[in-house]
């Protein structure tokens, strides 16, 4: 007996929002047997994974925090793949934009006013998007394809991190500690609940949503993005610009990563140090992907993948298990999905005995 | 009435091989019976019976998607039936895989080659018996079939020197090598000149006079009946029935293949020739592929409401000229190409389409159109007017009324204007894709293959409304592989062969003949004779 894949002759519309769910059942069942073979009680490992925290008020507004910067760069990197240009570094503009945001913050120190915070937001975006145009003249000029250079920048976008922590920017009464002054109260981004750590960075997450989602299926550039996404040769024939649609997408996608970050250091982190993401950037590939590259999705997708952060962490505490858990299911998730999508082309059959003589 | 009708059909198909030999009491080299194979919903062949003869030339005919690839597929063990039986010489046989189907004698020639550019004849034919041959110890039998059946072809030359023609030979050698005793030929003639498929029959003839059968995959009637001394004729899947082409009319084998008579279609106005509408200077264009064609000073004139047609054998510059025509590639000067008066060599193809231009590429999907859109969709591609698409922001109802208008007014069979172009036949898709670039209103068309893959209804469809434009006043230049579409409806017909275009001639003053031989590019010879001479 043999499984085989046939093609389908249709697509299977279904299977493009069956697949996600399918990807986390998989994902839980295959994550409650590791925690067996750990020695955890299964049923108590998931329940404080993927319902404990969403008992609290506290726990729901870490949750809203942590999808927010996953909900900002999953967007950007969702619009970026419906035109084929693949911005993996979101990682990297999250945190030049973190730079340059928190660097408006130190420049001011306690002048500026109410001037400060949204300058260290514009600052945040135009940060982002300029780490994302260096990929996007790459592209455009010399074809050096973007898969690549947003990866790399991403790592000497944490090197400049640390050498500003550790150097010039170092706050000169922290200890020597590698990291910035606190920025200021007026530096911060106001709180949404009294006592919680959540902030109006989720509003700006929150707009994102219907925003992404009219300029993708309303407007003649999320058609363009969406032509040259699916077919380059029409894209060509109708004369829509191949190096416009790269610089566009990756543009939006550097600002939208860059506005994460700067979120990230004017809210929970309060400062610059120099591990501000526990990878929000590569996490939201996975939720741009989980989202089905559909804003609407992605909201969904990040408040998901929110939630295993937050469980990852209450594994650490309550069940001694190690940080690597939280990748673990990260990746058994993103694994799920891209085995579960395959059968929105195809069909698994069962062939008994290869090879069986007609005549 | 000489059709035997697929209906009544039993029994019958031994007759048609017996009346044409003495072959009697040999048993047929293949034979198919019921043959059945469905993909998801859609029937491919549904009970197909067939039988071939030795040394016979037996054509398989059917219009695009009546069936006749997944047929040959079964043959070739590409595809497994999922009812019916395969006879070879008399015997039950299950054809695994194309090797067994090799091994058994069956050798296959497709419509589309699979060289290796880079590697010369002799590595392509080692490579592809796949008996571990080295190439220099091939050169001899190489040139030993060569010459005994005219296809001249030296070993040692590398794939992407050769013209079509040559290649194709490149791939009937190798399955000679094989020594098959039945040859499948896909429609071998598509990409060959008049002059190179008679070349070819001459070839088939030989061949199967030695014994070798040969099935002859094609819709073109006049080859057929020119060629194939058996016929079975597919439609929708069906066995529609077997005929005698040297006893048939083209006529009635089209009917037996459409399942209805044939309109015919032609010019009846003769042209108005107004002003100039397409201007092309002595444009020369280095191609951007590896592979590719050169355009050599091609000059050219379209005047308004006048058909001119490009004849030519594929891969002879037609890429790279329409790609230069259409602004998909720039041209290096403004006035290299002149659309309605106005210099738009340096214009992309979003302002020459602007300025008057319309296009029907050669590909509908992935260029035309887009397959995972919506019809709806696909309509804004090329048809953003200032109606439809306002501050950037689409205004669906204005975009559907013109989506559907475009159904209705072309007759595109859709289940609507949500249904995906992907799920669309080819022909219904070209004439969405033409009544698109059509309702732009513009003042010249450039159309490439515009009837190419596309049923005889569509095709006619096509010619007509192609008409009835040019009659409007508009320009329109038509470049095409199918010299009998050519000839029935352009003002002026000229040939590219080798990135240079000859001089646009009438068809009534012009030959097939005349036309067969620049295609094989005679004209190059002529030139340099005439530059010798002044």
């Amino acid at each position: 007996m043999q499984l085989k894949l046939e093609a389908r002759p249709a697509r299977l519309a279904a299977m493009v929002w069956l697949s996600p769910v399918v990807a986390v059942v998989l994902s839980a069942v295959a994550a409650g047997l590791l925690f067996a073979l750990l020695g955890r009680d299964p049923l108590v490992a998931l329940y404080t994974l993927f319902i404990a925290p969403l008992g609290t008020v506290m726990g729901l507004t870490e949750l809203g925090l942590k999808a927010t910067p996953l909900l900002l760069c999953a967007v950007g990197i969702a619009i970026g793949c419906r035109a084929n240009v693949w911005n993996i570094g979101a990682e990297g503009q999250f945190t030049i934009g973190a730079i340059c945001g928190g660097g408006v913050a130190l420049a001011f120190g306690e002048s500026g006013g109410a001037l400060v915070l949204p300058l260290m937001l514009l600052a945040g975006i135009a940060g982002g998007a300029l780490w994302a145009a260096i990929p996007a003249f790459l592209r455009t000029k010399y074809n050096a394809h973007e898969i690549l250079t947003t990866l790399m920048l991403s790592y000497v976008a944490v090197q400049i991190l640390g050498w500003l922590v550790h150097g010039p920017w170092q706050d000169p009464e922290g200890f020597n500690f590698p990291q910035t002054r606190q920025f200021l109260p007026h530096a911060t981004l106001p709180l949404l609940v009294e006592g919680a750590r959540l902030n109006i960075g989720a509003l700006f997450a929150l707009a994102v949503v219907p925003l992404a989602a009219v300029l993708l299926g309303r407007t003649m550039t999320g058609y363009r993005i969406r032509v040259a996404g699916l077919a380059p040769g029409a894209a060509r024939y109708a004369g829509f610009s191949a190096a416009g649609t790269v610089w566009f997408s990756l543009l939006l996608s550097g600002g939208l990563a860059g506005l994460a970050g700067i979120c990230e250091v004017a809210g929970p982190v309060g400062q610059l140090q120099p591990i501000i993401s526990p990878g929000y950037g590569y996490a939201a590939i996975i939720v741009a992907f989980l989202g089905r590259l559909n804003p609407v999705g992605i909201l969904f997708a990040s408040l998901l993948m929110a939630l295993i952060y937050l469980g990852g962490e209450g594994l650490q505490m309550d069940l001694q298990l190690p940080p690597a858990a939280t990748g673990v299911i990260q990746g058994l998730l993103l694994f799920f999905l891209l085995a579960a999508d395959v059968l929105i082309l195809y069909r698994p059959r069962l062939v008994l005995k290869p090879g069986v003589k007609h005549a | 009435m000489a059709f035997v009708r697929g209906q009544q059909r039993s029994g019958l198909h031994i007759m048609c091989g017996v009346h044409v030999s003495p072959r009697v009491g040999q048993p047929p080299r293949l034979e198919l019976r019921g043959i059945s194979k469905t993909y998801g919903t859609t029937r491919a062949n549904i009970g197909i019976d067939l039988v071939v003869q030795p040394g016979e030339i037996h054509a398989l005919l059917g219009e695009n998607g009546a069936g006749k690839s997944t047929l040959v597929k079964i043959i070739y063990g590409l595809v497994k039936p999922d009812e019916g039986e395969i006879l070879w010489e008399g015997a039950p046989v299950s054809i695994a895989d194309p090797n067994a189907a090799r091994a058994m004698g069956v050798g296959m020639v497709f419509q589309h080659f699979s060289l290796f550019e880079a590697l010369t004849v002799a590595e392509n034919i080692a490579l592809g018996l796949g008996n571990k041959q080295h190439p220099r110890a091939l050169a001899p039998r190489i040139r030993e079939v060569a010459v005994r059946y005219g296809l001249v072809v030296d070993p040692q030359r590398h794939i992407h020197h050769l013209s079509v023609g040559e290649r194709q030979r490149v791939e009937i050698v190798r399955c000679l090598l094989a020594e098959p005793t039945l040859l499948i030929l896909d429609e071998p003639t598509s990409v060959l000149t008049p002059q190179e498929a008679e070349g070819l029959f001459v070839m088939l003839r030989r061949l199967a006079a030695e014994g070798c059968s040969v099935l002859y995959i094609s819709h073109k009637l006049e080859e057929i009946k020119a060629l194939c001394e058996a016929a079975t004729v597919l439609r929708a899947g069906r066995l529609s029935g077997h005929c005698d082409p040297r006893q048939e009319s083209p006529a009635a084998m089209a009917e037996l293949m459409i399942g209805a008579t044939l309109p015919q279609c032609g010019r009846t106005t003769a042209a108005t020739t107004g002003a100039s509408c397409l201007v092309v200077n002595d444009l020369s264009l280095p191609s951007d592929e590896p592979f590719g064609t050169d355009l050599h000073r091609v000059s050219l004139d379209v005047r308004a409401g006048e058909i001119v047609g490009i004849a030519g054998v594929s891969g002879n510059g037609q890429k790279e000229l329409l790609a230069a025509l259409s602004g998909e590639r720039l041209a290096p000067r403004a006035d290299s190409v002149v659309i309605v008066g106005q210099p738009a060599g340096r214009v992309g193809a979003a302002g020459r389409r602007r300025i008057g231009l319309a296009f029907v590429p050669e590909e509908r999907l992935g260029r035309g159109a887009v397959a995972e859109m919506s019809l709806a969709e696909n309509a804004l591609l090329t048809g953003a007017s200032s109606a439809i698409v306002r501050h950037g922001f689409i205004r669906f109802p204005a975009l559907r009324t013109f989506a559907r208008s475009i159904l209705a007014e072309f007759r595109v069979l859709a289940t609507g204007i949500e249904a995906t172009a992907g799920s669309l036949s080819g022909g219904n898709m070209q004439k969405f894709i033409i009544g698109r670039e059509i309702g732009a209103a513009p003042r010249v068309l450039l159309a490439a293959h515009p009837t190419w893959g596309v049923d005889i209804g569509a095709a006619l469809a096509i010619r007509q409304q192609i008409i009835a434009l040019s009659d409007s006043g508009v320009g329109v230049l038509i470049v095409s592989e199918d010299l009998a579409e050519l000839f029935e409806i352009c003002d002026r017909i000229a040939v590219l062969s080798g990135g240079r275009l000859s001089t646009p001639k009438p068809p009534a003053t012009t030959t097939l003949e005349e036309v067969g031989l620049l295609m094989g590019g005679q004209r190059q010879a002529a030139v340099r004779e005439h530059a010798h001479a002044a």
